[in-house]
């Protein structure tokens, strides 16, 4: 048991806060707006071999572990950095196990992603980094499909100004089944659990700073009972999102039996905690949290977006019920 | 990170489980409906196996459990509705003597804690003052070799089962309220001490206890003089840290899955088939496996030897507040039926979520509200400014 970073865990956490603190600032955010891509940041993190790190180092990649990569999405998370790190890694580690060519993905010169929601008629709806990926893998009826088609470069306006895009499944090729999807959705809720508390994070430290500078009454704002008590909500949220989070990836990346429970129930409570988080931080920044101007807006938006990536939040909740009771009408028999 | 626990713990979770189902009788959760949470059998047979000693270094007369041995048994006594609490604080009592004891109570109290054979209580809370515990005024006197005390406690939860108290007192009414404290260990036999029950809107009792002319030699004094404060933290950091309450909501999740599984709605339906109630139940799951990482990160910090301050009030914190809103989301469930209380024959499962829908708002308020657990997380951990 350690549910604290380890030492090698927090040596990747320190190069990769640095590297999205230096290349990444809120800036470099503000500039990708809004289609929510910097190809430029791309080639660096690819320069850094993240997209590949949780690749076996005999196909050329980092050998390291999901909790490792794990630490690094956190960062990414923290940062609103626009690239696709968990769609590409994700993706990616799903083609391998299928067998599938990942000799141009796992440098990341080519950007891989993975339609969250089963494709309709030959095509798929609004794919996550769609927009920018020339990989789309995607769940088609029994089989999962790849498809290798440069992205549109563009997609729909949108609350988080994310590079999501309708993509054309006609040319693609089957590469799997359906049953090791369940695990890439599964790695890709976990990944997001854990970026989600990056947001938040982010988002509580912005609200926090905030509180002590501004003054209202004479006083700090932070000075006043309600907003410390919303603000300690919000930590004391953060804190049991992450340790949910973390022990998730590392179910996942143990093989531990409740893996799958688990990072279903990371991913709404993380997204459900980094809302918290972004919705008492803006609030006590008075109007200044609603400009544009101020960056808590940015975490705002995109903790509403991230996750209906996925789809209708409460379908998440049936889909944990089905298999913790059993599906509606079966008298509640576990599955 | 790594959240799997040790073969040695597995093992004594697998142990703990099988002592439940041998000696965890319904009679016994029954027998708390008369108000104290104790089940005296129960609590021999732990102490026999050296269970209530547990969290207690061998060099002090303990079991030297590791920390994560002890959340695992606090984890499975709360799963099995235990009543441990005059347990928990028996230890919690010991634990406070063992650091800041005379010799004479370590020698002659802390053995009969540890093998069960007494019970500690606490004694912080007086009428005029609970959050603001520093504020106590039962007052302690010298007068020659001994202590005179007088006042009043209240809500010494157990006092009529126990044989010990755990006394904050009043010794200097002239210096800041924090440095005029000293605690003592009052034998509850003592002549002088008067015991009134307490009762509550929940099944269980609590007490009102006053001290008149309560005479004590020095060696039942606890810490130094006016050293109470220092005492006091002790008292604290022991009672969240190794008192439970990390698990409150499962019992009152399992009886709602029953209840979903089979009862039957006047159309013929199942509440189990009703999304809205599959969500809720989904949502209650997911708290408790946050509570799960709380309760395991605490301990694993305590096994590290890295001592946990604020990660304590924001265990109990969500613990409680979670566990009051499934409380009232899971007797809404039942609608008419979820007040029916278990002293009908046909209450579900012994009317277990009503009764833990009057006890539930309790845990909130006792062993520090959710407003000063707050104010602790602000202070503490978010680095903003004291308001008191
Ligand atoms: C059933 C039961 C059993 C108990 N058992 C024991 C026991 O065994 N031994 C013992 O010593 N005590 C015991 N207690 C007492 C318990 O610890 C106190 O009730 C608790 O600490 C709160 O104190 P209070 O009741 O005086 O409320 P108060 O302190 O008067 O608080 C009233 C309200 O004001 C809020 N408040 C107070 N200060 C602040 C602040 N600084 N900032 C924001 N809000 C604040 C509180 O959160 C609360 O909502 C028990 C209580 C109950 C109900």
């Amino acid at each position: 048991m350690r549910t604290r970073l380890t030492d090698d865990e927090t040596a990747v956490k320190e190069v990769f806060d640095g590297f999205f603190a230096n290349e990444s600032p809120i800036a470099i955010v503000r500039a990708a707006e809004p289609q929510g891509h910097d190809s430029e940041l791309w080639s660096k993190l690819a320069a850094t071999g993240a997209p590949g790190m949780a690749l076996p180092e005999s196909v050329g990649g980092g050998g390291a572990s999901l909790r490792d990569l794990a630490v690094v999405v956190e960062s990414w998370g923290a940062h609103l950095a626009p690239v696709p790190l968990v769609e590409h890694a994700v993706a990616t580690r799903f083609l391998h196990t299928c067998g599938s060519d990942i000799d141009s993905l796992v440098a990341g010169e080519q950007i891989a992603t993975l339609a969250l929601r089963d494709s309709v008629a030959g095509a798929a709806r609004l794919v996550p980094a769609g927009a920018v990926a020339d990989v789309v893998v995607a769940r088609a009826g029994n089989d999962v499909v790849r498809l290798n088609e440069p992205g549109p470069g563009t997609g729909p306006r949108n609350t988080g100004d994310l590079p999501i895009a309708d993509r054309e499944l006609s040319s693609a090729e089957t590469v799997g089944s359906a049953d090791e999807w369940t695990r890439a959705l599964d790695e890709w809720r976990a990944l997001m659990s854990v970026a989600y508390c990056g947001l938040g994070r982010q988002a509580l430290a912005l609200g926090v700073d905030y509180v002590k500078d501004r003054i209202q009454f004479d006083v700090p704002v932070g000075t006043f009972q309600a907003i410390q008590h919303g603000l300690a909500d919000a930590a004391t949220k953060l804190e049991g999102a992450h340790l949910l989070a973390h022990r998730a990836v590392w179910a996942l990346d143990t093989d531990q039996p409740d893996a799958s429970r688990l990072a279903g129930m990371a991913l709404l409570f993380g997204a459900e905690t980094a809302r918290f988080c972004t919705d008492r931080s803006l609030q006590y920044h008075g109007g200044y949290g609603f400009s544009e101007e101020y960056d808590i807006q940015l975490y705002h938006r995109r903790a509403s977006a991230w996750l209906l990536q996925l789809g209708e939040p409460s379908l998440e909740y049936a889909r944990l019920a089905d298999d913790e009771i059993g599906p509606i009408g079966s008298s509640g028999e576990a599955a | 990170m790594d959240f799997s626990f040790p073969p040695e713990v597995e093992a004594f979770r697998t142990e703990v489980r099988e002592f439940l189902a041998a000696n965890l009788t319904d009679e016994m959760i029954a027998a708390t409906h008369d108000g104290t949470i104790h089940a005296p059998e129960l609590h021999a047979a732990m102490a026999a196996r050296g269970w209530i000693a547990g969290p207690v270094p061998e060099e002090l007369g303990g079991a030297g459990r590791s920390a994560l041995e002890s959340v695992v048994l606090n984890e499975e006594m709360q799963l099995a509705a235990a009543p441990v609490d005059a347990m928990a604080v028996s230890i919690v009592v010991a634990s406070i003597l063992l650091e800041h004891g005379s010799p004479h109570l370590k020698d002659s109290v802390v053995p009969r804690l540890l093998d069960g054979s007494a019970l500690g209580c606490f004694g912080y809370s007086e009428p005029e003052s609970g959050s603001d515990v520093a504020a106590a005024q039962t007052k302690a006197v010298r007068d020659g070799d001994e202590w005179v005390i007088n006042g009043a406690k209240m809500w010494t939860t157990l006092a009529h089962i126990s044989d010990y108290v755990i006394l904050l007192t009043r010794t200097d009414p002239d210096v800041a309220k924090h440095k005029g404290l000293t605690f003592f260990l009052v034998p509850l036999d003592t002549p002088g001490i008067e015991i009134q029950p307490v009762p509550t809107m929940a099944v269980e009792r609590s007490n009102a206890t006053f001290y008149d002319d309560v005479r004590l030699g020095d060696e039942w004094r606890v810490g130094d003089v006016n050293g109470g404060w220092a005492v006091m933290k002790t008292a604290l950091k022991y009672e969240r840290g190794i008192a439970g309450g990390q698990f409150p909501s499962p019992t009152v999740i399992d009886a709602a899955l029953d209840w979903a599984q089979t009862a039957e709605r006047a159309d013929g339906s199942r509440p189990i088939d009703d999304p809205t109630v599959r969500e809720k139940l989904m949502r209650s799951l997911i708290d408790v496996e946050v509570c799960r990482g709380f309760a395991y990160h605490t301990a694993s910090l305590a096994e590290e030897g890295v001592m946990f301050g604020v990660e304590g009030s924001m265990t109990k914190l969500f613990a409680s507040e979670s566990y009051k809103r499934h409380c009232r989301e899971f007797q809404d469930m039942m609608g008419v039926d979820g007040l029916i209380t278990h002293h009908n024959d046909d209450a579900h499962l012994g009317g277990r979520i009503e009764e833990n829908l009057r006890h539930s708002p309790v845990t909130t308020i006792y062993g520090g509200t959710s407003e000063i657990s707050r104010n602790l997380v602000a202070e503490g951990h978010l680095g903003l400014p004291r308001t008191r």
